[in-house]
Formats: structure tokens, C-alpha cells, sequence
């Protein structure tokens, strides 16, 4: 929170002079070179300080499936609306969960019908609910990618170091690397690079994109959330795709280590384990998920207190899959800034503030 | 915080509000039916209920002539008048109380019109088992600040609720204020050219409140700007018809009320974001919770849109006010499509400025 230090990374002269290198490299270049980003800060970042405005026409960035509640399934979002409706229960809920759709109804429908609906900023938080109020169960939606995954782990292990038996976790947690595999490998997106997330890469290390680089030849970039980061990254995105090279290179070296959070990854292999993930728009991806480990089965709000959903059904016309596949922008959406706002969102990429269409409706192209 | 509506609502027939009530629940289906929280946020949902159902139902005025305050004609004089209900948890907070709010809030109002605050009534709303000494200490903040802004308060009504039906304390304050100038003073009045200007730090009292709010503990030091905003237009107004229009950018903050403004006097506005005076510690936990402070409640901030061949004369005013002393010049009205708001981000981007979308949620990751 060191204002001053982000002051040097949002600094109008270094920003320009790197986009002014970006135009040079990019220059006489007869394809245009389409950026992704897999991480919803730097999507929000690149709407909030105009990016794309000060990049050449020649250089395209879109966004991937980089928002977790985004990429989160309807199904998902019904399994919580389902314990939100039992008795003696409170949801405790990172906020942007609230208003993602569900099938039938969401999160705030439901607590504005009643249900307790808690916001928390830390799952610690939701097992100091579980703490104040022994009578009742405290189900946790864990979603999120390898960043916030090592709390949800370390919340578990001081759960059971308590032996507090009215927390439970809706785990739904996911990886990114295997995705970005399969969608370098699509050919109608030919992406030429990835800016690769800073969060997450703190913990997984910057060598997580190793094999992106050496076996999907696509040019990986760890990138900072600032504006001069994220203009940096785009050209040493460029330098590669120019000079021909593939490699996974670190512009986030002031946070970002090779191999990653030695200690958080520890973390995450003692309460979860690899398993299948289904994903908004990319369907299930096998290896891509983080299941509740069998030790802390009694934590895993799934097996210890099933229920039954309706079949999940995604929103007619919605495009919230392809707009994360970065295979649309958002604006072109058919349902986008008609019948899909902010206020009363289609599809999840319209309601989290990380979401790619929430970003371009609040802040425009 | 005036809650859009009392604006300009010059014909409130009480009973029409509980006729409106009855019908709601008979007419729309489920979903529709419910008012959630973000209707009450002063963004984009609060308009909608305004728009749809509200203002059609109780006076038909449309919100294109709305404002801080109505202005009412009686015997050739002026007379400005409104009511706003404060809500606020917690109640006590750093920088102030729920009491110091209701008194400012309702005679910021009655100055955003360029009146004068003459008389206030308070109406107590208190929840049964609430403490006589946070009462008393409330009471003493009103008492301050009504002496502050030199207002009497004239009447009030006093009312206990069971336990459960209501949170602690609410407040309602109605206001009336008295002109002494011939200025008219409106959202409508912007024109070509005009000077943005704002008497000093945005987001101090959203993120004052946040930071206290029970779960979130930022152990930051800001403390919130609520203050009595009359004085300081007073001085403003000695420019004479310089002054356009008048704005406390409470509630959806200073993006929201510069779209209001946009959209009621159809015009353009240009924001420069490296101008806005904003608050390192402010921009750091708006960074951490993912929120923006262009969109974080003020409680003592006034934008003015002025002549720009006085605004460096009705700059030095502010600056020579208690109030003002951070004031900035922070954009202009400029050529281009009507209702639309630009920002030139910090680093020399360009994007859209729209209205606050539904509450203002905590990101997740």
C-alpha cells in the first residue's frame, strides 16, 4: 500500500516512451499481434488507465479466462443459491460472487428473501464466523485461482488445528496453466504471446509457463498490474515475436521468483489435490481444478452436506464462454449493454469488477 | 447525502407511497419484484427506481430537472427545500457520526442550490435496547454542527422500533434555505467550456467508513471529510453568475455525479485524472478492495462547474476556505456527444466515466 512506490509505475513519460517502442517494433509488421491476458487486474488495469488507446493498431490485447468468479459455472453458482436456502446456515462469500446468476436465482436474490449472506474479505474471516456462531454452519465459497487457493488451504488447516466442525468449503478452485495450453493451441485465436498473470505467479513462479514456451511456442511475459508493467510486457512480447523467440521471461521480478511461494505451494499440495474442472465456456479441463484433499474431507462442504441442484442451465444468448475464450470482445455480444448491464447482469462477466464486460461497460473501448 | 429522491420532489403525498407498495408486490414476478441494496447505492439502479417507479408514481416531474434540493415559489420569494434519511454503519466513524451527517448532508444539499440553510427537523428512528449515551453523544454532534453551519433545528419527531426492526439508530433530516441572490444554480446549467472544480480530497468518507466496518480492519488513519459545505459556497457565489452548478458528490461519488451533470445539462465533460486530489492512503485501500475512488462517497466536497474566465479567481476562494485547501481544477466541458464523460487516465489513456453500477462490491483476488 506504499503510495509513493506506485507512483513510479504509473509515470506519464515512462508509460509513452514504452508505447512509442512498442509502435517501432511493431512497425511495417503485415499481421497484427493479438496479447492475451489471463488475470482480471490486468484486464481491469488495462480499461482503467486506457491501454489499449495508447497501443498501435498492429498490437491487440485480449482478455482470456482470467476472472475467477468469471470462469466459475452456473452449476456452481445453484450449489450455493441451494445451501443459501437451508435453515441455520450462513454463506460467507467474497462480494462478487453476490450477484452472478445462477439458473433460477443468485446470492443477493437470496439474501434479499432472507437468507444470511455474508461478505468477507478473508476466509479467515468466515472461520471466525463459524467461531461467534457454533449453533450455525459457515459454508465458505471458495473459488479463485492459485492466489487466493493457499488462504482457503491455510483457513482448512487452522480449522481442523481447532477442530472447528461448522466450517465447510464449496471448493472450487482452479489453475490457469493447462488452459492457457489449450487456447494457444486454438488457431482461430493464434495468439502470439501471453501476458501472464502476477498474483498467481507469485505463487506458481514464472517457470509454471516453462512448458508453454518450450512445447506451445508462445512467448510468455510474468507482467506487473501498472500501467508502465503491463507496457513493458507488451514489448518484450513484441521483442520475442520480432526476434523469433519463445521463452518465458519475468517483468515482475520485483515480486515474482522463478520458482514461485516455495511455502504456499507446500500449502496447497497438503489440503488439495489435482482434479478435474469444469469451466464457464471451456467445459471440463482435466488437471485443471484443486479438490479438497481425503484428510480434510470434513471440511468439504460437497461430501458433507450434499444437495441437489436443478440441471444447470447458462442464460439464452449469453456469450460470457466465448468472451472468455477471448474469441469476442465484449462489446460484440449481441445482449451487451441491452439486455446485460451491471445492474442486471446475463452472464458472470458482466458482474465481477474484474469481468472482462463489466470493465468495458464501465470504462468503454 | 441526499438520496436522489428528494430532489426536486415538490408535491410528496405520503399516501400515495404506501398505495405504490401494495401494488409492487401484486403486479411484477419474483425477481423483478425485489429491491435490493443497490437500488438505494445512488447509482445507476437508484435512477431506475426513480425513473420506473418512484418519481412517475409520487410527482411526475421528470429527473432532468432534478437537483440537490427543490426550489419552491411562494408570494415572488424562493424558498429551497429538502429531506434526506441516514442510514450509515457503523454510526460512529473516524472524522465523525451519523449525527454530524445528517445535520451536513442536509445543509449541503440546501447549498448545492445556492441557498442559504435556515431550519432543520430531525426525525429519530431508534431501535429498542439502544444506548442513551451514543444517543446523547449523537445528539451533541447534531447540536455541533447545526451551531457550525448556522442552522436551527426546529423540529423532530422521535420514534423507538422492537428489537430487530431496525439497525441501532436512522436518521431523517428535512431542510429548508432561503436565497439571497438571484442565481439560478442547477445540474442543468453546465456549458461549453466551463472548469470542473473540487475543494480537495475524493473518497476520504467512503473509505473512512469502510475501513471501520466490521470485518475489515485496514488500520488506516483517514479520517472522513463530512462537513458543513455552506460556507464555503457562500464565498463561491460572491463570483455571481460564474458559478453554474453546484454538486456534492456523495453517494456513486465524482464519476456518477459528473454523468448526472453530463447527462442533465446535455454535454461533454473531459476529466483529467492526474489533477484529482486524492489521498495516497486513500488510492492504496481502494486498491486493495478493487475499488475506485471516482466512484467513493464524499461528505464535505463540492463540485463546481464554472465560467473559465473565473475559475482561477473562483479556485483561489476555495483554496482560501478551511474547506478548500487541496482544491483543484480537475477537467472541463468540452465538444462532443451529450451526456458523455471522457477521463485522460494518468498515464495520457483515454476512457469512458459512466454512472456507479449497483453497490460498490470488494473484488476477490
Amino acid at each position: 500500500m506504499n503510495g509513493a512506490f506506485l507512483e513510479e509505475f504509473r509515470n506519464r513519460e515512462l508509460v509513452q516512451g514504452l508505447a512509442k517502442q512498442i509502435v517501432r517494433l511493431a512497425e511495417g509488421r503485415e499481421t497484427p499481434l493479438t496479447f492475451m491476458e489471463v488475470c482480471g487486474t490486468h484486464t481491469m488495469s488495462i480499461y482503467q488507465y486506457g491501454i489499449r488507446s495508447l497501443l498501435p493498431d498492429g498490437v491487440r490485447l485480449i482478455s482470456g479466462p482470467g476472472c475467477p468468479v468469471c470462469v466459475t459455472p452456473v452449476g456452481y453458482v445453484d450449489k450455493a443459491v441451494a445451501y443459501a436456502r437451508q435453515p441455520n446456515t450462513i454463506i460467507a462469500t467474497f462480494g462478487d460472487m453476490l450477484r452472478v446468476p445462477g439458473s433460477s436465482s443468485s446470492l443477493m436474490q437470496e439474501r434479499a428473501r432472507g437468507a444470511d449472506i455474508r461478505i468477507v474479505y478473508s476466509p479467515l474471516d468466515a472461520l471466525a464466523l463459524a467461531g461467534k456462531d457454533p449453533e450455525k454452519r459457515v459454508i465458505f465459497l471458495g473459488v479463485g485461482f492459485e492466489t487466493t487457493a493457499p488462504t482457503i488451504a491455510g483457513t482448512i488447516l487452522s480449522a481442523a488445528s481447532r477442530g472447528r466442525d461448522n466450517f465447510f468449503v464449496l471448493a472450487a478452485h482452479k489453475t490457469i496453466p493447462i488452459p492457457m495450453s489449450i487456447l494457444s493451441d486454438d488457431p482461430e485465436l493464434a495468439i502470439d504471446g501471453y501476458l501472464c498473470p502476477a498474483h498467481v505467479s507469485t505463487i506458481i513462479g514464472a517457470e509454471a509457463y516453462r512448458f508453454l514456451a518450450e512445447e506451445h511456442k508462445v512467448p510468455c511475459v510474468v507482467t506487473g498490474f501498472e500501467p508502465a508493467d503491463i507496457l513493458q510486457g507488451v514489448e518484450m512480447l513484441v521483442r520475442q515475436v520480432v526476434e523469433g523467440r519463445s521463452t518465458v521471461e519475468n517483468q515482475y521480478r520485483r515480486f515474482v521468483l522463478p520458482e514461485g511461494n516455495t511455502k504456499a505451494k507446500e500449502l496447497l499440495s497438503r489440503v488439495f489435490v489435482p482434479s478435474d474442472a469444469a469451466w464457464r465456456g471451456l467445459g471440463v479441463i482435466p488437471g485443471s481444478g484443486l479438490a479438497i484433499a481425503p484428510e480434510f474431507a470434513r471440511f468439504d462442504a460437497e461430501k458433507v452436506l450434499p444437495v441437489t441442484v436443478e440441471e444447470p442451465r447458462e442464460p439464452e444468448g449469453c456469450c460470457c464462454g466465448e468472451v472468455l475464450k477471448g474469441k469476442i470482445a465484449p462489446i460484440n455480444c449481441p445482449l451487451f449493454g441491452t439486455a446485460c448491464t451491471p445492474e442486471q447482469p446475463v452472464g458472470a462477466c458482466m458482474v465481477s469488477s474484474e469481468g472482462s464486460c463489466a470493465a468495458a461497460y464501465k470504462y468503454g473501448q | 447525502m441526499c438520496s436522489p429522491f428528494c430532489r426536486a420532489n415538490t408535491r410528496f403525498a405520503p399516501t400515495l407511497f404506501f398505495l405504490f407498495l401494495s401494488n409492487l408486490t401484486k403486479e411484477h414476478p419474483v425477481d423483478k419484484d425485489l429491491i435490493l441494496l443497490g437500488h438505494g447505492s445512488g447509482g445507476r439502479l437508484s435512477h431506475q427506481l426513480l425513473d420506473e417507479l418512484i418519481i412517475p408514481t409520487l410527482s411526475g416531474i421528470p429527473t432532468a430537472g432534478q437537483n440537490d434540493a427543490a426550489i419552491l415559489y411562494h408570494d415572488g420569494r424562493r424558498l429551497a427545500f429538502t429531506t434526506d434519511s441516514y442510514v450509515v454503519d457503523p454510526i460512529f466513524f473516524p472524522g465523525g457520526n451519523i449525527g454530524h451527517l445528517a445535520i451536513n448532508g442536509t445543509v449541503n444539499d440546501l447549498a448545492m442550490v445556492g441557498a442559504q440553510p435556515i431550519a432543520i427537523s430531525v426525525g429519530l428512528i431508534m431501535e429498542e435496547g439502544f444506548s442513551r449515551s451514543e444517543l446523547a453523544e449523537i445528539l451533541r454532534s447534531m447540536r455541533e454542527a447545526a451551531d457550525q453551519a448556522g442552522v436551527v433545528i426546529a423540529a423532530g419527531d422521535t420514534k423507538v422500533v422492537p428489537r430487530g426492526k431496525a439497525d441501532r439508530i436512522f436518521i431523517n433530516t428535512s431542510g429548508i434555505g432561503f436565497f439571497r441572490h438571484e442565481l439560478e444554480i442547477g445540474g442543468a446549467n453546465a456549458r461549453m467550456g466551463d472548469k470542473i472544480l473540487i475543494n480537495g480530497t475524493i473518497g476520504d468518507h467512503g473509505v473512512a467508513v469502510m475501513s471501520k466496518r466490521e470485518g475489515l480492519e485496514l488500520g488506516t488513519d483517514i479520517l472522513s471529510d463530512c462537513a458543513p459545505l455552506n460556507g464555503l459556497v457562500e464565498s463561491l457565489l460572491e463570483e455571481g453568475s460564474a458559478i453554474h452548478v453546484l454538486r456534492d458528490p456523495t453517494r456513486g461519488g465524482v464519476a456518477t455525479t459528473l454523468k448526472e451533470i453530463a447527462i442533465q445539462s446535455n454535454v461533454s465533460i473531459t476529466l483529467d485524472e492526474a489533477s484529482l486530489p486524492l489521498k495516497g492512503a486513500v488510492r492504496g485501500v481502494c486498491a486493495v478492495l478493487g475499488l475506485d475512488p471516482l466512484y467513493v462517497a464524499n461528505e464535505g466536497k463540492v463540485l463546481a462547474l464554472v465560467a473559465p474566465e473565473l475559475a482561477e479567481r473562483v479556485l483561489k476562494r476555495m483554496k482560501d476556505h478551511p474547506l478548500g485547501r487541496d482544491a483543484a481544477i480537475i477537467g472541463e466541458v468540452t465538444e462532443g456527444v451529450g451526456g458523455k464523460v471522457r477521463m485522460v487516465t494518468l498515464v495520457g489513456g483515454t476512457r469512458a466515466v459512466e454512472m456507479l453500477a449497483g453497490e460498490q462490491l470488494p473484488r476477490i483476488c
